[in-house]
């Protein structure tokens, strides 16, 4: 295992995150702080509890679940498909560094970066509302796996993206919409019994379910559920990886 | 380990019947054969499109082979391709950097995604032969475009290889800077390196290679010797110049060896370095038999340019 050539490439990522760190903090910080005043103030009056918490409090699980899956997605395939849209990509293919090191350094530095700004809403959210966490590391484990799964995925957007026009595509023709109607801001059971189970197809269900199960200890879904999923989602990302490794797909020509 | 003679030693490089298809079907390497001593310079020369980035792409791990092994330092580039990279250097033809990278921090980003551990020392060294010392602290995009290509030598020679690839390494690069280069290929020699570079300009070939590949279509038409490929493909010109202006030459003096200059003041044999008997002698003989009167005579020795453009051609008629 080459571990220089892993560290490199994630310092390398970092401080490309690093230099733009103002950009990276304000706009999270900035958009949780208006979702707090329109959801939460302004409609979240209005808004009987939800499962027993402040409508406020309800979404701030969503809110973090929303910022790291689309941060994880867009550092990730950003972060390998800019190297080939440069042509640097070159210097990766003839070091000597397997896919799998490839993957870690890239994937590593996306997820942390994703992972950052998660922890960052939180503080915001904390700002507004009070909240407990009832189980804390399972909340820190479900916000490390979402981090990591979601930058496996954008990885393999990024290998894919032919334009920069099919990297914004996927993440906003599905990944957005299906965040969106994973129960961010409510709760599945107040959805219609048709939107219900429509609702047990998206994935995304699922991960906000674990993860407000882990701030308030209710879910939509049982938890073992969510857990299942979410592993099941990783390992189905590792195995595309594993295949695109395999075939060299969209990279080596 | 020295005391060894030359040729027992195993090439540093070995390509074996190597072909590359590209996915669009068209075959641009068709079976290459090459072989590179330790320490030696190979010059690649051939037209646009002949196959040479394919092949160095091809044998650094970019481009995927159809067929054909290639080894480096004994090494199978595909099954044992961390030692064998490990050796590798390569300065691509395209400038391929990061914009807002600054220089000092991607050249000790090769060093790392290579495995190697970070050598300030060694860098500083780089840096400073290849005059970019001073603009270290610089983005990618503040320098010129010779220095976007050092800051290209510089990434390739920060994790020490031992097999040096330079494509194009002087294209749009000035005089004086070529120069540099040519200094810096000879240094790299004298420490052991060895060097596959390709070149459109012919003169650079001669100046600095060992050795002078010729490749075209994707086949590889001739690795020779640049000494003996000169003496071997080498004609030389003897001109003959005349005192008065002729309009045809004699007819006692015709043959398909002597052409007259355009504006009739000289004529010109063209005759092998390499024969037994160049004709000279009898030349000069029936020239003076003819009656011409003789003001001065020069010979001229055919460029590495002429032989190279002989070679394509024949090539491209075969
Ligand atoms: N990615 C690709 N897909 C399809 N064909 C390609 C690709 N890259 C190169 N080729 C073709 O392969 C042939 C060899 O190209 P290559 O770049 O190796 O030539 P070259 O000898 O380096 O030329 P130059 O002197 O212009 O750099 C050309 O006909 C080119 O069109
Ligand atoms: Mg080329």
């Amino acid at each position: 295992m080459n571990w220089i050539a892993v560290k490199s490439i994630y310092i390398y990522e970092m401080t490309r995150f690093f230099r733009t760190l103002t950009q990276s903090f304000i706009s999270p910080v900035l958009s949780t702080s208006l979702y707090f005043v329109v959801f939460g103030a302004a409609i979240g009056s209005r808004i009987q509890e939800v499962e027993g918490v402040s409508y406020a409090s309800f979404i701030v699980p969503g809110l973090i679940m929303l910022s790291v899956i689309t941060q994880g997605i867009s550092n990730a395939s950003f972060g390998i498909y800019f190297p080939k849209f440069i042509g640097t990509i070159f210097e990766m293919l003839s070091a000597p560094v397997s896919f799998l090191e490839i993957v870690m350094g890239y994937v590593g530095a996306a997820a942390s970066k994703a992972l950052f700004i998660g922890l960052v809403i939180l503080g915001t959210a904390y700002l507004f509302v009070d909240f407990e966490i009832q189980h804390p590391f399972a909340m820190v484990g479900f916000l490390v796996l979402t981090c990591i799964s979601f930058s496996l995925m954008g990885f393999i957007i990024g290998i894919w993206a032919g334009s920069f026009e099919q990297l914004q595509l996927v993440p906003l023709l599905i990944i957005t919409p299906l965040v969106f109607l994973g129960g961010s801001f409510y709760s599945i059971s107040m959805l219609p019994p048709v939107w219900q189970i429509i609702s047990h197809f998206n994935p995304v269900v699922y991960l906000i379910s674990g993860f407000r199960w882990s701030f308030f200890g209710a879910a939509d879904v049982p938890i073992g559920l969510s857990l299942l999923a979410i592993a099941g989602f990783t390992a189905l990302c590792l195995s595309v990886i594993w295949w695109i490794f395999k075939t060299g797909w969209r990279i080596r020509q | 380990m020295g005391l060894e003679p030359e040729t027992a030693m195993p090439p540093i490089l070995n390509v074996t019947d190597l072909r590359k298809s590209y996915p669009d079907g068209f075959e641009a390497l068709k079976g290459i054969d090459l072989q590179i001593d330790a320490g030696e310079i190979l010059a690649l020369l051939g037209p646009n499109g002949a196959g040479k980035t394919t092949l160095i792409s091809t044998i650094c791990g970019i481009a995927t082979a159809t067929s054909g092994t290639v080894t480096v330092g004994g090494h199978d580039t595909i099954k044992d391709f961390r030692a064998a990279r490990a050796m590798i250097g390569l300065v691509p033809q395209e400038i391929n950097l990061e914009p807002f990278e600054k220089v000092i921090s991607t050249v000790n980003f090769s060093r790392g995604l290579f495995g190697k551990p970070a050598n300030p020392a060694l860098i500083e060294k780089i840096l400073r032969q290849l005059s970019l010392w001073d603009k270290r602290d610089s983005q990618i995009r503040a320098l010129s475009g010779g220095m976007k290509r050092r800051v290209l030598i510089a990434k390739a020679l920060s994790h020490e290889p031992r097999v040096l690839f330079l494509d194009e390494p002087t294209a749009g690069v000035d005089v004086e800077l070529r120069r540099d280069m040519w200094e810096i290929v000879a240094d790299l020699k004298r420490d052991g390196v060895t060097i596959i570079l390709t070149t459109h300009y012919i003169e650079e070939a001669e100046a600095i290679a060992d050795r002078i590949g010729v490749i075209a279509d994707g086949k590889i038409l001739l690795v020779e010797d640049k000494a003996k490929l000169m003496a071997r493909m080498g004609k030389k010109e003897l001109e003959v110049q005349l005192s008065q202006p002729i309009t045809e030459i004699p007819a006692s003096l015709v043959s398909d060896r002597l052409r007259l200059s355009d504006d009739g003041t000289a004529l010109i044999y063209s005759y092998d370095t390499q024969s037994e008997r160049t004709g000279i002698t009898t030349l000069l003989s029936d020239v003076a038999a003819a009656g011409l009167v003789l003001r001065d005579v020069v010979t001229r020795q055919s460029s590495l340019e002429d032989v190279f453009v002989d070679l394509v051609h024949e090539g491209e008629t075969r």
